[in-house]
């Protein structure tokens, strides 16, 4: 699966809003051999941004050592019906995808 | 000679207690797993295929009847397996969409049957089919055909089969699964022939592996135990690998469907 659908769902509890965000991504470490014998080429997320109504509330930087296909979880204080949550992120490569939702 | 007398008894003692903690770590390992589970972006891209149009007909397989009539996906994978009176075959979800694209899609048993089982970087139509559909299907509770007399045929046919040792290792799946207690390595493995072990694994195929990030249908699972077992690689589709899915999915019937699972 190449960088490829994002999915995210937002919902608000008392005084807090849950994000959990799944993203498709190869996240190759560029450790290890392909059938061919020679090294995959690394392949990860680098950068991960969350933004609040346009507001940058995270700046995460990973790494290799995130598995496949991450999923993300976290619990943004505050929020309200309707608040624009945006994700996005920035692979070694500079390749980036992005997903939005409304905090239901 | 002391010395290996004692390490004996010390192994003796421990090895129950350990065996139960290692148990305990795995059970909380299989619940961060499945909290962290991507299965939804494959169901994502398994709807994108079922809209998609394909074949020479160029149609999408939206009005594939999957039992529930065409193009109804509520609760249809929990019903299946099942007779089908326009093909008079009992089929699963793999046989009956192989079906629709055949029928409905006008495509040919070979090209469509190239590439059923996928790998990480590319995983095949049918495992994000597999996905989309078995999605719909949760908190319906399992219940698969058992009235017809070809479905009675099915659930006889994939009991024997359980059963039938063959191959070069003399082997049948009951060699592994049919006995309490029994694991490779840290993996448990459940007496399938009994509903209390069969229910957890009907209710939660087709699933998501972490080890390999693979996601698997059940003809890809029935495949790979023939593989272990080293008998011939079975046709996919069959006769006897959708009798074998018969056979474990009404043993497990009656429990909600809360899949697509994800394995270690």
């Amino acid at each position: 699966m190449a960088a490829g659908p994002m999915k995210m769902r937002a919902t608000l509890g008392s005084g807090f809003t849950d994000v959990r965000v799944l993203m498709s991504h190869p996240m190759e470490t560029g450790q290890r051999k392909g059938p061919d014998g020679n090294l995959v080429p690394a392949h990860f997320i680098q950068n991960l941004t969350v933004k609040v109504n346009g507001k940058a509330v995270i700046e995460a930087q990973i790494s290799q050592a995130v598995s496949r296909n991450p999923v993300f979880s976290f619990r943004l204080k505050g929020g309200a019906k309707g608040d624009r949550i945006e994700v996005s992120w920035l692979d070694n490569r500079g390749e980036t995808n992005k997903t939005e939702t409304a905090i239901a | 000679m002391r010395t290996v007398t004692f390490g004996a008894v010390l192994a003796l003692t421990f090895a129950p207690a350990y065996a139960q903690d290692a148990k305990k770590e795995i059970q909380k390992y299989q619940q961060m797993i499945t909290e962290g589970s991507p299965v939804e972006l494959y169901e994502l891209e398994g709807e994108d295929l079922w809209k998609k149009r394909q074949g020479p007909k160029n149609v999408s397989l939206e009005q594939c009847d999957l039992g529930m009539g065409p193009g109804r996906l509520k609760g249809a994978y929990a019903h299946l397996p099942r007779h089908f009176p326009d093909t008079d075959r009992v089929m699963d979800l793999e046989a009956r969409l192989l079906h629709c694209m055949l029928t409905l899609q006008g495509r040919d048993l070979k090209e469509a049957t190239k590439r059923v089982f996928g790998n990480a970087d590319r995983p095949s139509e049918m495992e994000y089919l597999s996905a989309y559909i078995a999605g719909q299907s949760r908190g319906v509770p399992v219940s698969p055909g058992m009235e017809h007399p070809k479905e009675r045929a099915a659930f006889e046919l994939g009991r024997k089969l359980f059963f039938n040792r063959a191959g070069p290792w003399d082997f049948s799946c009951a060699s592994c699964h049919g006995e309490e207690g029994k694991r490779i390595r840290m993996q448990d493995l459940p007496v399938l022939s009994t509903p209390q072990a069969a229910r957890p694994v009907v209710a939660t195929w087709p699933a998501y592996r972490v080890s390999n990030s693979q996601f698997k249908t059940m003809q890809w699972r029935i495949n790979d135990c023939y593989r272990q077992m080293r008998m011939p690689e079975p046709t996919f589709v069959s006769e006897a690998t959708i009798a074998m899915n018969m056979f474990l999915t009404v043993t497990g019937n009656s429990e909600p469907y809360r899949g697509p699972g994800t394995k270690r």
